[in-house]
């Protein structure tokens, strides 16, 4: 299967200190793969190095085959990224966010349509600032879905989101995944990565621990319950240190 | 082009929202202008001089919404939009920097016009200043004022650092200019030695060709011109080339 992203031998030190050292992976067309690990495990510093808004130190990165820095504009026509610290001019209302998103694409999709699918719509008029942390999150999640793109980048899915939320938010990324989008996620949510990832990385200090599907992780280690396979990986090591 | 309107006019309602510009750019020239209108009226120049003073300073007051828009807007908002990582969303995105900076400076331009406007409305009625008889030459030296300053204030949110650097390099641009180019001040007031060191700043360059081709005098247009072109090519040119997106 052909694969939608593919990294190697990615490294980034900020002054001497590994944030990544030689991450290599590959995500085949229309599969969902889970960046995890703990906070500062080197998860942001990954998505900002494969998207091109950090420069990364060593390695080669390419997305739908292309280059991120090279042919970032042809590149983000296709690929949509929310940012975990998505921001927005202060007084901006969502509909005017989400035309201003929707008109830098030549392929634009609905964005009235997306916000009623992800259960904010009737919402334009009001100000971004006074959305609840779930609706915003959905908000960030719809201007990454806006350009129709062929894989998506989501930082930290479905913090702040509620139960109902998260839930509708896993149907929806599901359907996409159907239709062949393939979806790059960062979570701390272990249930949320069983129900959605085809395959997982798991980072700690930089450093990949593990790389394979949920099941394999859980074979690994013994465990019965994903999240205490993920414990066990991303804290393997530390007891004998 | 449809992109490019979309984007304007969301950014003009943001900036329309915020007041700021609207009361630096729009209505400090209206009250300053109505400042000289009262402390100067009709009267002329100088002795015999065939013009009012009012008309005399007709160009530096255009220039007081330019330095608002280029030296204080633009980089401010700019550089306000890559501290937030606002620009750092817009890079993942098709968005180009030119584009950015094209929105912006045409936003301040619109500004910049409906200053021109309101303040040549309110001189004709109030203390009957008369339009430029070759209405063309004030008109060029205008845009050449306004762009020669817009491109300064690409050029520094283009490239600041974080609004931090961004509010101290406005300041300092913008409250010399603002003083001593014959903005508010009108130049024929300063003693000699200050107006010599005023004629450095870009702005009086402009400001001088404004007043002359407003009042229609002879202009020695040659340097002023290409000052002016060159500040503009090259500030434009720069800001596009070292954007910084964070």
């Amino acid at each position: 299967m052909e694969n939608a992203i593919e990294v190697s031998g990615l490294s980034k030190a900020y002054g001497g200190r590994k944030a990544v050292d030689g991450l290599s992976f590959r995500v085949p067309r229309g599969t969902v793969f889970g960046l995890l690990g703990a906070n500062g495990a080197g998860k942001s510093t990954t998505i900002d190095c494969m998207l091109g808004t950090k420069r990364m130190d060593a390695g080669r990165v390419r997305i739908l085959g292309m280059d991120p820095v090279r042919e970032r504009r042809a590149l983000f026509e296709r690929v949509g990224v929310q940012f975990q610290e998505g921001d927005y001019p202060g007084g901006i209302c969502v509909g005017e966010l989400c035309e201003e998103t929707a008109c830098l694409y030549r392929h634009a999709k609905d964005w009235r349509a997306l916000l009623a699918q992800f259960g904010i719509g009737g919402k334009e008029k009001r100000i971004v600032k006074s959305l609840s942390g779930g609706e915003r999150q959905r908000l960030f999640i719809v201007l990454a879905l806006i350009p129709g793109p062929e894989a998506v980048f989501l930082d930290e899915l479905t913090t702040g989101l509620d139960a109902r939320a998260r839930r509708d938010v896993w149907a929806a990324l599901e359907a996409l995944k159907a239709q062949g989008m393939t979806l790059l996620l960062t979570s701390h949510f272990m249930d949320e990565v069983e129900a959605l990832c085809d395959r997982i990385c798991i980072l700690k200090n930089g450093v990949p621990v593990f790389q394979g599907t949920v099941e394999e992780a859980k074979a690994q280690c013994g465990c019965a319950r994903f999240e205490d396979a993920y414990l066990t990986l991303s804290e393997e090591g530390e007891k004998h240190t | 082009m449809k992109r490019f309107l979309i984007l304007l006019k969301n950014e003009g309602r943001l900036s329309l929202r915020d007041m700021n510009m609207p009361i630096f750019a729009l209505a400090m020239p209206l009250v300053i202008l109505a400042i000289l209108g009262m402390l100067y009226g009709r009267t002329e120049a100088a002795t015999g001089a065939a013009y009012t003073f009012l008309e005399q300073s007709f160009g530096a007051v255009c220039a007081v919404s330019m330095c608002a828009g280029g030296l204080m807007g633009l980089p401010m908002v700019v550089s306000d939009y890559r501290e937030r990582k606002i620009l750092k969303r817009f890079r993942v995105t098709p968005m180009s920097p030119g584009l950015l900076l094209a929105v912006e400076v045409a936003m301040y331009m619109l500004y910049c016009a409906a200053s021109l406007v309101l303040c040549a409305v309110a001189a004709v009625c109030f203390w009957g200043v008369r339009l430029p008889a070759h209405p063309a030459a004030f008109l060029g030296s205008w845009l050449l004022t306004m762009a020669s300053t817009l491109s300064i204030g690409m050029l520094v949110g283009g490239v600041a650092k974080d609004s931090r650097q961004a509010g101290v390099i406005a300041s300092i641009l913008y409250f010399p200019m603002l003083v001593f180019s014959g903005t508010t001040v009108p130049l024929e007031v300063m003693p000699e030695a200050m107006r010599a060191l005023m004629r450095l700043f870009p702005l009086t360059q402009g400001i001088g060709l404004m007043k002359r081709t407003f009042l229609g005098l002879q202009a020695q247009a040659l340097l002023p011109v290409c000052v002016m072109l060159a500040v503009t090519a090259v500030c434009a040119g720069l800001s596009v080339r070292f954007f910084r997106w964070e």
